[in-house]
């Protein structure tokens, strides 16, 4: 299982936060925090893993992340997910954002956080992978974009 | 109306989007709190207008600012409305909203029920899709009761999107709503075979979570699993996947013995090396639970260990760091193959990344032995002065401290050097761990009666230094030390060399500046030093020592008589008023020592931490009953309803009460925790007190031991563990020459009978002797205590609600179908399909319900075998034995290979022959796991994953291919034999696979008819051996045999299956098959390489040996056979020279290879015919000599096909190709002759098959 997704910048502000065991506001916060602390210090030599969150998890739950330019992006799984898979799945996600934002930076996240979210629920449902298949979630992710888009037309036929 | 339309808009236009929000914070960097505040009213006023676009934008503006750690579940009410919107654009908005703030204590959940289900049925997927996905997040466990059946039904829903998310969110429903796993279970383990790759993904995934908590409820899906393994191609399922059998194998070590080979054949052919990974670290899970308790094979694991060794090595972190991970598992089990790494792994402490350091320092856990104890402690203590960060050195601190202690000192041999470590470690700074050092030191000077001495005068000389540590603020948590300090000074004062100085030191004013519980054992500690004082005092004919003594007292314990704490206040107030009493007796010359230490006296023994929980409780005391009457009802209306519902479901309310109970308890053992940690009296745990306690003698007659003098007892200042450490080798080193006269003085005596067999070798872990013999005190436990430990387990534990036995749902559902309670609620309109699905999956799988019959005719069978023979002594010693090998399965895997198969089952339909339900099911696993194929010994499945371990080879050149040899070159001698055997297994197999093939489709349809009689299967003689696998080619090298089977998964491939097996002396390297493509029939090759290239064959071959490849082809057409040429190349390597040969061959694709086993009922199979789509055709068999269930079996197993049904000498058949034709037969037989009608959509393809059937008899 997955408890919890965080993407950050460089300087630890949330870009995206989904928790899927429930955290008060300031607990969350507060786990952001220690994240970014944990995670910002590590040079990008070194391993992906981290272990030691002690707000979040205990001793079955690990930190696997990946920093990308101005982003970090934290998953913090449980022992039933597989390290490396781990890793993968950031990657898809990661490429699903940059196909579905045509070269995806920082910004797209800051404006688009809503968005964000709707592609990050195809591939990750209630702390489970759903789908990884990148061909499969862009198209479902599309799918809805079209819908919307209908929708806001319908809804102003004149404007 | 129209009014208001268009002034929303317009409002709309001015309002702020989340585009806009996050633009005006971003301008508002100084004064961000304030600019949000206002945004906040912006919204709230947005959130009281009608129009549902206005609300949905302010929610969406909502949920961002939840991201930056608002609480806006002020606005749960509109999240809701925005939810319920008919729009998906804004329903979308509002279960963002909702999936990112509610809880369950979100009251406003419960008007979501309706509105829900609304969208879950909705036409619209996607609409059903958000309020899954929203669900998933935020299901409570009514929302889970209520919705339960409506999300069931939507796991068969058409579109796979739907289905798949249904799927996965049923694992939340199970956690909050278990009653719904049973009926559930059978649904959601028919998803595991749906055709969509998603849903099939999903339903892994699930039912992976569910088991990873309750591993052997799902044991018997391990068949089910295994097949997904060898067929799907999706990364992601299969790590799911061999993870589980990473679980499930600890369980049944059989099950490792089939996955070996599997597992090793991923190995060789996967490019993922997250798969590759999870690949190796099961086959390490197999390996050790095969070799537990098989000391032979720990050379197995230690060729793992080396492998892991060289991804340790690897300079990829994150391979470095999986690799220590991985290690670990082994270090379990295997400590001693893994402690020849061990300067690996203190290389690794030297990391520069934290999270490999903290790995490596798990792993030095189990590699101390009482040889390297010191020196790693040394290691370690190095690296606590050079590390840098609190919690890494906090972390090395409770390493040290574990290594030590662990499993009751059992690696220390000289304690002096333990409580010197142990004083050192009082001079770090920041540590939070403070309290486990004080534990430490307690625990041993208590139970190490021979340490209290030097224990003590340590502890006197801390005491003494007390202003190291209170000085400085950051270093609070180590003042706790203190506490055991002035404990252990006070209770063994006796052994005190200078106790007024010790006494002196624990009244200076600065104690009072130490947190109370600390000053409350300072005080109550000085009292008892002043005891000690006063009774040797009094042997001096001076008397004014004494009161010299007490004089200080009465001096100094007034300061703390002013203590705000309440305990140092009592404590003093007391202690002063005794002290001014002694003075006045000492004033009149009256002797008072004695009186004074007997309000110490007596020996305070450890108790274990769980003793009171072990007394069992007395016979006749009810711990529930009311003691007096239970308040009267009509105390207050609030009551009542309480008392009303206990009436009315007693059941229900007893849970509920011993919950209530559950948590007051577990309130007050965190309370008794407490108190117990600041109780000196109250010895804490030791690792293995269980252990200790079923072996001790006694406190009383454990005898004090002499100190070994050659130890110096005073140590100036504070001591240097470095010198004990010293002193310990000079020990060890006295002793070994003290070994080596005494063997001398024996080998004399007996005059060299057997002179050479001690030679002064490398000392032995068993060679080295405590320094003293330290008797470790055991604790105290209760006369009548039960040895069970099985309160560990945290009760609030949501997974132990799921352990539910679901076998004898699924497999049995005769046995034990679902009771009426615990059927899901549902809305009356569909209360049909939830009965039924259960009921349906029970009859699909009732066959295995009939299967004690055959079990039973079995063993008449074996009886009777029995009877003619002459062993029946023999068989008596085999029952035996296997009583036996039930409870060590662990043996049956290596000896006796070749008759398991039938003892197995012999021995399970008698130890359950009368109870019958369990031992059918569980004899269903057994023969699944009873034909396991080929790589039996655990040596040559290390051999095979080792060669294909992950990097290793890349990274290692040479290296690793000189390791392997050894083993395999073990293996050459059994080689031969071993293949005999195999060959007789895999017969054996083949003809127990059919037999449950042609039972399995008997009895499928249903129990109510007459047509298979109870007799017939006894009647029936036993098959012959039959083997799917036909010679393709051979010379005087090697030989292939192939099996092609289609695949089911995707309509258009073929899998053919190719065993090699080198025929001669040389090892048969570098193997590439190669088959001429047709326009039809393709070889499918790896992307890039051309259509004429070879395959390399992912193995090499030492002599005699076989192992199986397997090659996918890409059919167009499957109406006709196809025959494609192909090639074998391979060099034959001997000593000096390698020469290049090949093989041709010609693969022959026959119709039936496309044909794919596919049970049918009997009212599917007439319907099928009825439909008239089907082309007629038909063929007789003459001369055909063979009873006709063997004829069935022939063609079912041959070709493909199942039995529909039998009615005495006539039977229907059905099959599937992989393109969907169906294929039915109806074949009777009369005297010799075979008469075949069948049936089928595609003439051609029927017509090939009924040729291929004919030729199958034609041939015997």
């Amino acid at each position: 299982m997955i408890k919890a997704i965080l993407i950050f910048n460089n300087h630890g502000k949330p870009r995206l936060i989904r928790f899927y065991q429930y955290f008060a506001e300031d607990l969350q916060q507060q786990i952001i925090r220690e994240t970014f602390h944990l995670v910002s210090k590590r040079d990008d030599n070194v391993c992906n893993f981290l272990e030691g969150g002690s707000l979040i998890g205990g001793s079955d739950y690990k930190l696997i992340y990946r920093h990308y330019a101005t982003l970090y992006f934290v998953f913090c799984v449980d022992s039933s997910e597989s390290e490396l898979g781990i890793l993968d799945l950031i990657q898809v996600f990661v490429e699903t954002l940059d196909k579905c934002f045509e070269n995806v930076c920082e910004l797209d996240l800051i404006f688009h956080m809503d968005k964000v979210h709707y592609i990050l629920q195809e591939v990750v449902m209630g702390g489970m992978v759903l789908e990884t298949n990148m061909n499969e979630i862009v198209a479902q992710v599309e799918v809805q974009t079209r819908m919307e888009k209908s929708e806001v037309k319908l809804s102003r036929p004149s404007g | 109306m129209a009014l208001k339309i268009v002034k929303g808009s317009i409002d709309r236009m001015f309002d702020k989007n989340l585009q806009d929000l996050v633009r005006g914070i971003r301008n508002h960097k100084e004064d961000e709190a304030k600019y949000i505040s206002t945004c906040i009213d912006e919204i709230k006023q947005e959130l009281k207008q009608d129009n549902i676009a206005v609300k949905a934008n302010a929610v969406c503006k909502l949920t961002y600012l939840q991201m930056l750690g608002y609480d806006v579940s002020w606005a749960a009410f509109n999240i809701v409305e925005v939810m319920s919107s008919s729009k998906f654009t804004y329903k979308r908005i509002g279960y963002l909203a909702a999936s990112q703030c509610f809880h369950e204590s979100t009251d406003v959940i419960m008007l979501t029920t309706n509105q829900i289900r609304k969208d879950l049925s909705s036409p619209n997927q996607y609409d059903t899709g958000v309020a899954l996905t929203g669900l998933s997040c935020f299901v409570t466990p009514d929302l889970a009761r209520d919705l339960a059946n409506d999300i069931m039904t939507l796991m068969s829903h058409t579109k796979p999107y739907i289905r798949k998310k249904a799927v996965l969110i049923m694992y939340k429903v199970f956690l909050k709503y278990p009653e719904s796993l049973r009926p559930a279970f059978p649904r959601l383990k028919e998803k595991l075979e749906d055709p969509d790759p998603g849903v099939q993904s999903a339903a892994v995934n699930v039912i992976c979570e569910l088991a990873r908590r309750n591993p052997k409820n799902y044991l018997s899906l391990a068949p089910l699993f295994f097949k997904l393994m060898t067929s799907s191609t999706n990364n992601w399922v299969l790590i799911k996947i061999i993870k589980l059998f990473g679980a499930l194998t600890p369980l049944e070590p059989r099950l490792g013995k089939k996955l070996i080979e599997p597992l090793t054949n991923l190995i060789h052919s996967t490019s993922a090396m997250s798969l590759l990974y999870e690949c190796v670290n099961t086959v390490i899970a197999v390996l050790i639970s095969l070799s537990s308790g098989m000391p032979n094979h720990s050379a197995s694991i230690q060729l793992c260990v080396q492998k892991l060794r060289i991804l340790i090595e690897d300079s990829d972190q994150n391979l470095k760091y999986l690799g220590l991970l991985a290690m670990s598992k082994i270090l379990k089990t295997h400590p001693k193959s893994v402690q020849s790494h061990k300067d690996l792994i203190l290389q690794c402490l030297d990391d520069k990344d934290e999270s490999i350091r903290l790995r490596a320092l798990d792993l030095l856990y189990g590699m101390v032995s009482k040889k390297n104890l010191m020196e790693i402690v040394k290691k370690l203590m190095l690296h606590v002065d050079k590390a840098e960060g609190t919690t890494y050195r906090d972390e090395l601190l409770t390493k040290i401290i574990d290594i030590c202690s662990q499993s009751n000192y059992q690696y220390i041999t000289n304690f002096e050097w333990y409580i010197s470590i142990l004083v050192e470690l009082t001079r770090l700074e920041g540590t939070r761990h403070g309290h486990l050092i004080a534990s430490q030191m307690l625990d041993v000077a208590i139970r190490v009666k021979a340490i209290r001495v030097f224990a003590v005068a340590q502890m006197a000389t801390l005491l003494d230094n007390a202003h190291l540590m209170t000085g400085n603020v950051q270093r609070k948590g180590i003042c706790e030390v203190l506490y055991a300090a002035a404990w252990i000074c006070g209770e063994f004062s006796e052994h005190l060399e200078n106790p007024m100085q010790t006494l002196e030191a624990m009244l200076r004013p600065k104690v009072a500046t130490l947190p109370g519980h600390i000053q409350a054992v300072y005080v109550q500690n000085a009292a008892k030093l002043f005891a000690t004082l006063l009774k040797n005092q009094e042997g001096n004919t001076d008397r004014t020592a004494a009161q010299e003594t007490s004089q200080l007292m009465i001096d100094r314990l007034p300061l703390f008589v002013q203590s705000a704490n309440l305990e140092v206040q009592e404590r003093a107030s007391c202690i002063l008023q005794l002290v001014k009493y002694i003075q006045k007796l000492q004033q009149k010359d009256v002797e008072v020592a004695e009186e004074v230490i007997a309000l110490f006296a007596g020996e305070l023994n450890p108790v274990a931490p769980k003793a009171q929980k072990k007394v069992p409780v007395p016979e006749g005391l009810d711990l529930d009953a009311w003691i007096n009457e239970p308040p009267s009802e009509s105390e207050s209306e609030d009551e009542q309803p309480k008392a009303i519902f206990a009436k009315e479901e007693p059941k229900h309310s007893r849970a509920r009460h011993t919950e209530v109970d559950e948590k007051e308890l577990a309130k007050r053992r965190e309370a008794r925790k407490q108190e117990q940690a600041n109780n000196p009296f109250y010895i804490k745990a030791s690792p293995s007190s269980q252990k200790v306690y079923q072996e001790a003698p006694g406190v009383e007659h454990i005898p004090v031991v002499q100190i070994d003098l050659s130890v110096p007892l005073k140590v100036p200042g504070l001591p240097m563990s470095d010198q004990y450490v010293k002193l310990e080798e000079e020990r060890r080193q006295k002793e070994r020459v003290e070994k080596k006269k005494k063997e001398k003085k024996k080998r004399k005596e007996k005059r060299g009978g057997r002179g050479k067999k001690h030679d002064s070798g490398p000392e032995s872990e068993e060679d080295i002797t405590p320094a003293h013999m330290v008797d470790i005190v055991t604790e105290e436990m209760p006369e009548n205590a039960l040895p069970s430990d099985d309160d560990d387990k945290d009760p609030n534990d949501p997974h132990k609600a799921l352990d539910i036995d679901l076998d004898n749902l699924v497999e049995m559902a005769g046995r034990r179908p679902l009771a009426d309670s615990e059927k899901l609620p549902v809305r009356s309109h569909r209360a049909a399909e939830a009965l039924k699905s259960p009921a349906e999956d029970g009859d699909a799988e009732s066959p295995a319900s009939q299967e004690p019959k055959k079990k039973s005719s079995k063993e008449k069978r074996e009886k009777k075998k029995d009877k003619d023979g002459d062993r029946k002594k023999s068989k008596d010693d085999k029952k035996k034995k296997k009583k036996h090998k039930r409870e060590e399965k662990g043996e049956d895997l290596f000896g006796g290979q070749a008759d398991e198969p039938v003892v197995q089952s012999e021995e399970i339909s008698e130890v359950a022959a009368p109870p019958a339900s369990n031992a059918a099911e569980v004899s269903d696993l057994d023969f699944w796991l009873s034909n396991a194929p080929v790589p039996s010994n655990a040596q040559e499945a290390a051999t095979l994953a080792a060669e294909a371990a992950p990097v290793p080879e890349k990274a290692s050149g040479t290296a690793p291919d000189s390791e392997p040899d050894e083993p395999e070159e073990t293996d050459k001698k059994s080689s031969k034999h071993k293949k005999k055997k195999q060959k007789r297994e895999k017969e054996e197999k083949e003809k127990k696979k059919k037999k449950k093939h042609h039972h399995h489709h008997h009895h499928s349809d249903g129990g109510g008819e007459e047509s298979v009689q109870n007799g017939t299967v006894e009647e029936e003689e036993p098959l012959p051996p039959m083997s799917n696998y036909c010679l393709l080619a051979e010379n005087s090298y090697i030989k292939m045999e192939i099996d092609i089977q289609g695949n089911l998964q995707d309509g258009s491939q073929v899998v053919v299956s190719v065993i090699f097996e080198n025929k001669c002396d040389n090892f048969l390297k570098t193997m590439e098959f190669n088959v001429l493509d047709s326009l039809n029939s393709k070889l499918q090759r790896p992307e890039g390489s051309g259509p004429h290239d070879g395959l390399s064959v992912p193995f090499q071959l030492p002599p005699g040996v076989s192992n199986e490849a397997r090659f996918v082809f890409t059919m167009q057409s499957i109406v006709m056979p196809q025959k494609l040429k192909g090639t074998l190349t391979f060099i034959i390597k001997n000593e000096d020279s390698s020469t290049h040969e090949k093989l041709d061959f010609k693969l022959h694709f026959t119709c039936s290879s496309y044909l794919i086993t596919t049970p049918c009922y009997s009212d599917a199979f007439a319907k099928l015919l009825e439909s008239g789509d089907l082309k007629c055709s038909s063929v007789r068999l003459e001369g055909v000599n063979m009873p006709f269930h063997h004829l069935l079996a022939r063609i079912c197993f041959h070709h493909h096909f199942s039995v529909v049904e039998r009615i005495d000498s006539c039977a229907s058949m059905y099959s599937r190709s992989i393109q969907g034709h169906h294929v039915c037969l109806l074949v009777k037989t009369s005297g010799q002759t075979v008469s075949i009608d069948a049936k089928c959509d595609e003439p051609t393809l029927l017509g090939n098959v009924l040729d291929e059937i004919k030729q199958t008899f034609s041939q015997c």
